[in-house]
Formats: structure tokens, C-alpha cells, sequence
């Protein structure tokens, strides 16, 4: 039994992304279900970021097309982004969990009680006065985070997020993210890192050179990659 | 050189004293430029900054245009707010030429491009670097502006007190839509050129001693919003 207004699963059907005559992805067809993480790996220049980026709608496909389920028009609202470098306002910490509630047009008082609770899920409420841009790198993505959070997505995107966190802020953060993805919310991540990709993948797309090689459950895909790339990249071995 | 001494320490005696008559030119100058600065802020801040963040064919024309007008001779935005205030003029029947508020529309004819200029070139470092997480959240660069003009206040400020200080040293303009009339339009600029040509040496050098000190005290300021911005965005 699925609530009648989700925006999963999402088909994304021959889709293909061209910039500058190069192909940077090629006929990627995809369905992402409710449920747990989908983790994005594959080789660096593989497309994973174009491929996130594609599927929130920060890039128009030049192939194919991505539908989502649901009422039409609805998806936009209702899934959110984190980046690699998190991009935070020059204003406090509350005020940049809260900014994105109140560019939806929520009440003021909803957006500072909502604000307020991403914090407390990311560790930061002791810090709600502070610039958000003075604190550290991890302090800044668990904060890019909440601000995620607080809107309340179906779906979260997540584009290389512990890239550059030293371990103790990386653990913080999938802490946050399988936190998130226990209450509900449907995590698609890449990553570089095949220890994260383990620790919380539900499901694998194994990009490689613009094409989805594989897409199966995390265990089978871990167990017995299907293909002599896939192979070879979790091997160890340069692929690219 | 003597002349010189005693025009000087005349004019420390008048500033000292705080002269009416020099206090009411410093009041009606301070009044004048303000009004204009905020007037021209009004405009030319959202104009900045839409321009940081749109993207059109003839962009490129405006902002040269946008930069070319920052160097707009104050005398020639007196004319032509003279020739639009005149009794002949299309405004004429307001019956403003020779007011204050001539003054201040004048002023912020002059300053409102600087403004546009030097916002647009502040705020689209910042449009680059918040574009696409901005774009994630659902607000496209219309929506965008005034989170830009909020978020760039530290570096706006300055260009605000930039726009201070053209207004306030500028004599071209509030001269020819002024008047330069006593007690009603006269500013610290305009009593300083009537002063020094009528040979009156020590009541321009109070003034010009009054106008260099506000001048410093702005630059001052500027250096400190500065300092507490790099202290406060990292």
C-alpha cells in the first residue's frame, strides 16, 4: 500500500546528457523505488553528479525523459539537495535552516519550530545563534543537511557529501543520512567511497563512462559484481 | 602666508564654536546627500542586482553603459534635471527648481548608476557561488535578489558610503539646481566655491575642514564594516 501522493518510484527512461559534444551520459534507464539509500559509485568522470543533478531538475536532459509519480508538478517541492561544498547564507545557523521554508511560503512561526528541530536532528541547536559561516567543514554539512531536512523531502540527493570530511565529521553525517532514511526519506547518494557505499546502500548503480552498468541490491552487487568493469572496480583496479 | 594663518585660525574658531550659519549649511548638506543616497538606493540597488543575476542579449551594452554613467560629470546631471525642473520644462509646474528637493533629486540622479555599478559587480560573485543551491530550492534569480541584496549588506554598505561621499563632495550639480541661495540652498560645496571667489578665506576653510572631516569619518567607517564583515561571514 503506497500514500496516493508519493513522487516514487521515479522511471527515468533513455535518458542522455551532451555538453560541449561530449556525451556525458548515454541512454540511462533507471527506476528509483521508496525505501532504502540507492548509492551512485563508479569511476571518477563516470557522470554521477550530471546523473543527481539531472534527476532534481538543475539540468535539462538533451535524451530521454524522468517522470515522477504523483500528481503533476508536485515533485519539485518535494525533494532537496546537498552538494559537495556546502553553499550556506552569510546569516545565522537558524536562519539558514529555516531560509528554504520560508522561500516555500510557510508561516513564520512554522518555519523557526521546523528549523529548530532540523537542528536538534543534526547536533547544531547549541549553535543556532552562530554564523553559520564561521563553523567547521562537517559542522557546515550537518547544517546543509538539516536545511535539507527541515523541508521535509520524499526524496534527498546527495552529491559526494563526505568528499572532503575528515572520519569523525564523515560518520556524523551518515549517521544523519541513515537517520533520515529510517524515517522514511529515500536517499540517493554518490560516493566515492565503497566503505560508505556498504555501510548504507540499500541499492548500487554502477555508473560507468555515461552508461548504468548495473543496478541491484547492495548485497548481490557487493557479493558477485555482474560485470568485468564493476569487477574490477571494486577490485581496486583504475578503471575509468 | 600670513593671510593664510589667520584664515585658518579663523576657521578652527568658527568650527569650534559650531557657527549657526556654518551649522546650517553642514545640517542642510548632510540632509541633502542622505536624502539622495537613500533615493538613489532605492533604484539602484534592485537594479544592480537584477542585472548580477539576469541574463539577456544586450547585457553586455548595459553594463557598459551602467559603467560609463558612474563618471557622469555632475554638472550634466544638473542640466538635465535643471531643463526637466525649469518652468518651461515637463516638471516645471512643481515648481522645485531652486529647492532643496531639487538638490536631492539631482544628487541621486547622479549617484543612483554608481550604485547600480558597484552592486552589480558585488553581487554577482555572490550570485555565482549561490546560483544552483538556490535554484535547488525553487527560487529563480528574480527570487533571488533580495536574498542577494540581505546577504550582500556587509559589501553594499560600502558601496552605499561610496555613493555618500560623490554626493557629498559634488558641486556641479546642487550649483545649478540649487541656486546656491543663502540660508535656503546652500550646501558646504557650494558656499566653499561663493567663499573662496568672494575672497571670505577663513568661513571655506571651516567648511572645507567640516566636509574633508566627514569625508575621513566615512572612509573610516567603511574600513571598520569591512573588518566586521570578513569577522563575521569568514
Amino acid at each position: 500500500m503506497r500514500a496516493p501522493d508519493t513522487i516514487l518510484p521515479l522511471h527515468v527512461e533513455g535518458l542522455g546528457y551532451r555538453a560541449g559534444g561530449v556525451d556525458i551520459l548515454r541512454e540511462v534507464s533507471l527506476v528509483i523505488e521508496a525505501g532504502a539509500p540507492t548509492l551512485v559509485i563508479g569511476p571518477n568522470g563516470a557522470g554521477k553528479s550530471v546523473l543527481l543533478r539531472l534527476l532534481h531538475g538543475l539540468l535539462a536532459p538533451s535524451a530521454g525523459c524522468i517522470a515522477w509519480s504523483g500528481m503533476p508538478g508536485s515533485a519539485a517541492r518535494r525533494q532537496a539537495m546537498l552538494f559537495q561544498r556546502p553553499v550556506l547564507l552569510r546569516r545565522s545557523v537558524l536562519a539558514n535552516a529555516a531560509y528554504p521554508l520560508h522561500l516555500a511560503g510557510l508561516p513564520r512561526g512554522e518555519c523557526e519550530a521546523r528549523a529548530r528541530e532540523a537542528l536538534v536532528l543534526v547536533g547544531l541547536e547549541a549553535l543556532a545563534g552562530r554564523p553559520a559561516r564561521r563553523l567547521s567543514g562537517g559542522e557546515q554539512q550537518r547544517l546543509a543537511l538539516a536545511r535539507a531536512a527541515a523541508l521535509r523531502p520524499e526524496i534527498l540527493f546527495l552529491d559526494e557529501p563526505c568528499a572532503s570530511l575528515d572520519p569523525a565529521a564523515t560518520k556524523a553525517v551518515e549517521e544523519i543520512v541513515a537517520n533520515l532514511a529510517a524515517r522514511g526519506t529515500k536517499i540517493v547518494m554518490t560516493t566515492h567511497d565503497l566503505g560508505q557505499a556498504r555501510r548504507l546502500a540499500g541499492d548500487i548503480v554502477f555508473l560507468h563512462r555515461g552508461r548504468v552498468l548495473e543496478h541491484r541490491p547492495a548485497e548481490l552487487f557487493f557479493a558477485a559484481p555482474g560485470t568485468p568493469e564493476a569487477t574490477a572496480f571494486l577490485g581496486g583496479e583504475l578503471v575509468w | 602666508m600670513n593671510d593664510l594663518g589667520s584664515a585658518f585660525s579663523t576657521a578652527l574658531s568658527l568650527v569650534a564654536s559650531a557657527d549657526p550659519a556654518v551649522a546650517q549649511i553642514v545640517l542642510l548638506s548632510l540632509r541633502v546627500s542622505l536624502t539622495a543616497v537613500a533615493l538613489a538606493a532605492l533604484v539602484g540597488l534592485p537594479i544592480g542586482a537584477l542585472l548580477a543575476v539576469s541574463r539577456f542579449p544586450g547585457r553586455g551594452g548595459v553594463i557598459v553603459a551602467l559603467n560609463a554613467l558612474m563618471g557622469l560629470p555632475p554638472v550634466v546631471a544638473g542640466l538635465v534635471i535643471y531643463l526637466l525642473l525649469s518652468r518651461s520644462g515637463p516638471l516645471g509646474p512643481l515648481g522645485l527648481l531652486f529647492t532643496p528637493t531639487a538638490m536631492v533629486v539631482a544628487q541621486a540622479v547622479l549617484i543612483a548608476p554608481i550604485l547600480a555599478a558597484l552592486a552589480r559587480q558585488v553581487l554577482e560573485g555572490l550570485w555565482e557561488e549561490y546560483a544552483e543551491q538556490l535554484r535547488s530550492f525553487g527560487a529563480g534569480p528574480r527570487r533571488a535578489v533580495p536574498t542577494l541584496l540581505w546577504d550582500g549588506r556587509f559589501a553594499l554598505l560600502t558601496v552605499l558610503l561610496a555613493g555618500f561621499g560623490r554626493a557629498a563632495a559634488e558641486v556641479g550639480a546642487v550649483m545649478v539646481v540649487g541656486g546656491n541661495i543663502e540660508g535656503f540652498t546652500r550646501v558646504m560645496t557650494t558656499a566653499i566655491a561663493l567663499e573662496t571667489s568672494k575672497g571670505d578665506l577663513p568661513l571655506a576653510l571651516a567648511l572645507g575642514l567640516v566636509l574633508m572631516a566627514i569625508v575621513l569619518g566615512v572612509n573610516a567607517l567603511a574600513q571598520a564594516m569591512r573588518d566586521a564583515a570578513a569577522q563575521w561571514a569568514g
